[in-house]
């Protein structure tokens, strides 16, 4: 009888001291998270209006190198990945090699991106297409505004674009 | 309670009250190390020494260095290297340090598998001990992460963004990991932590299992021989020194351990003074730029082995992504040394030139080793990547037939018992 008391104190203390430590574990969890300040920062707006045919920009959204490409006549149209502004079509994009997060960078005279780490290439459309990157480059939420561009917005254009691929 | 009497000294006040002459029996003097062991078995000690070496040089850079990222490089560059005074031998030693602390336990293991001491009761030393080498990288990743050039900003994207292959998960594992959608001023700090304290003392805590997981299965020696060692050291204390097989710890396994340690650090205090430019890349020089990936980016020379097999698989393989194959290899690379005590399938512990295939088996892994060491550092393009791939496929296949090998070579070593 002794011991079956013995035994309910221990698991008794043994389940309390269990819940405790995985409470603790979720807010240690959660003390590693973004901060409130981190997620909320984010949205940057750019013109795109300037911007003359083949040219290329690099801008930054949450720390992160955003793509634009101008597409000329001679790169190929991508119905799923061209953002349409105007009359014009754009290439945009997370500078971000799919692979393991490298810059690539942009040859306009290939017409392509190349990663120097591990050698991946990608077209002006930012579709990989040789070497390791196993997807295209990601384009972020975007919402187009007259000829301004909204970085972390998500408009109607580009859930069309998302729907697609 | 023990009987306390006027002390007759310090030593015997301590005694009576802490057991230090029993305690230092158990530990030093009366610690039996077998005589048949060469130079190789001083590693242990070259590493006790390297790990003190870099505590120390660490106590004094961590009062001048700032983990944020307005101001963690000027902190290393200018205020440590050029205002500090000896501010520049600290961050040489520790660089250095850190380097050398991998030659080393490279050594300390290919010692433990050449020899065989790694089965038969001696399993949990080795499995400490590649954990010692998961964490020791673990430290040696979030320490060059501290200098925030260049090399420490990159590295830390790619190392963390490994993890965003995890099915599911992955994307919101790596924000979680880095604290911010990319690599930024809460990464920096969180792994400054990492490197300060809680991997220190996670590194502190195995070497103590480490050394204790040793003291049941006792030392290994060149032959495999199986000694008695309380026979051995009853000879040795009833004054038959040269009769008998093991000698204690104290004091005359040390002084050998000393004069290989001595050797050692006259070879690292002159890559010190003389060499540490290999251990300070240039490209870590230039402040961290998330908008510019330098040209070309390679590890450390120590992990480029298993950098190489991540990349070595360039092209997809019956539908499956380059990509994934490699990290899957990078994943097998990581954690097969942990199996070596199950796929080694001979019980014997015998040393590998008595084993006639596990011998070659030996020098091919080590061989392979150093050509992905090598290729790593090399840009992977044209002859290049295949040198790689063909490298990574023979590291693969070479834990494979490690079990078959070790079966067949049983019969010469003594047989399954």
């Amino acid at each position: 009888m002794a011991v079956k008391r013995r035994d309910f104190l221990g698991m008794a203390f043994g389940g309390f001291a269990a819940v405790g430590g995985v409470i603790s574990l979720g807010a240690m969890k959660k003390t590693w998270d973004p901060l409130p300040s981190v997620k909320a920062a984010g949205f940057t707006t750019v013109d795109l209006s300037p911007m003359t045919d083949g040219e290329f920009r690099m801008i930054t959204w949450r720390g992160k190198p955003i793509f634009i490409l101008k597409k000329t006549a001679e790169m190929k149209k991508n119905e799923n990945r061209d953002v349409v502004v105007g009359n014009a079509q754009y290439s945009v994009m997370i500078g971000l090699c799919t692979h393991l997060g490298c810059i690539p960078t942009w040859k306009p005279k290939e017409l392509k991106f190349k990663c120097a780490c591990h050698g991946g290439e990608f077209d002006a459309s930012g579709v990989n297409t040789f070497g390791p990157p196993p997807r295209p480059m990601d384009i972020p939420p975007f919402k187009i505004d007259g000829t301004k561009l909204v970085l972390g917005e998500i408009g109607p254009e580009y859930k069309k674009l998302v729907a697609k691929a | 309670m023990a009987e306390i009497t006027k002390a007759n000294g310090i030593g015997d006040w301590l005694d009576q009250r802490l057991a230090t002459k029993k305690l230092a029996k158990v530990l030093m003097s009366e610690y039996w190390i077998p005589k048949n062991i060469n130079f190789l078995w001083a590693m242990g000690v070259v590493l006790v020494v390297l790990f003190a070496i870099l505590i120390i040089s660490g106590i004094f850079l961590l009062m001048y260095y700032k983990p944020d990222i307005n101001l963690a490089f000027d902190s290393v560059n200018y205020t440590i290297m050029q205002e500090v005074d000896y501010g520049w031998l600290w961050r040489h030693m520790h660089g250095v340090a850190a380097s050398m602390i991998f030659l080393v336990i490279y050594i300390h293991m290919f010692t433990g598998i050449y020899y065989g001491s790694y089965k038969k009761g001696r399993e949990m030393i080795w499995l400490t001990g590649m954990a010692l080498f998961g964490i020791f990288s673990a430290e040696a990743f979030s320490g060059y992460m501290l200098p925030w050039g260049q090399m420490s900003y990159w590295a830390a994207q790619v190392i963390t963004n490994l993890f965003g292959a995890i099915p599911v998960i992955g994307d919101a594992l790596v924000v979680w990991i880095r604290g911010d959608y990319a690599v930024a001023d809460s990464t920096l700090t969180r792994f400054f932590m990492l490197h300060v304290l809680l991997l220190p003392l996670a590194i502190i805590g195995l070497i103590a299992v480490h050394f204790y997981s040793l003291r049941i299965p006792h030392v290994n020696n060149q032959e495999g021989e199986d000694i008695d060692f309380d026979k051995e050291s009853e000879k040795y204390l009833a004054g038959n020194k040269k009769e008998s097989k093991v000698v204690p710890f104290w004091p005359v396994f040390l002084s050998k351990d000393f004069f290989v340690t001595g050797a050692f650090l006259t070879f690292y205090f002159y890559l010190v003074f003389y060499h540490f430019n290999f251990a300070m890349d240039p490209i870590n020089f230039e402040p961290a730029n998330p908008m510019k990936t330098p040209a070309h980016i390679y590890p450390e020379w120590y992990f480029l082995w298993s950098y190489e097999v991540l990349r070595g698989f360039f092209f997809d393989i019956a539908g499956i992504a380059a990509m994934n194959i490699g990290l899957v290899a990078f994943g097998f690379a990581n954690v097969i040394f942990m199996l070596l005590p199950f796929l080694d399938k001979d019980p014997n512990v015998v040393p590998a030139h008595k084993r006639p295939k596990f011998r070659i088996w030996f020098w091919v892994l080590l061989l392979d080793l150093m050509i992905l060491t090598v290729y790593g550092k090399l840009p992977p393009t044209g002859m290049n990547a295949w040198v790689g791939f063909f490298a990574a496929i023979t590291f693969i296949g070479l834990w494979v037939a490690l079990p078959f090998i070790t079966k067949s070579d049983a019969k010469v070593t003594g047989g399954v018992k």
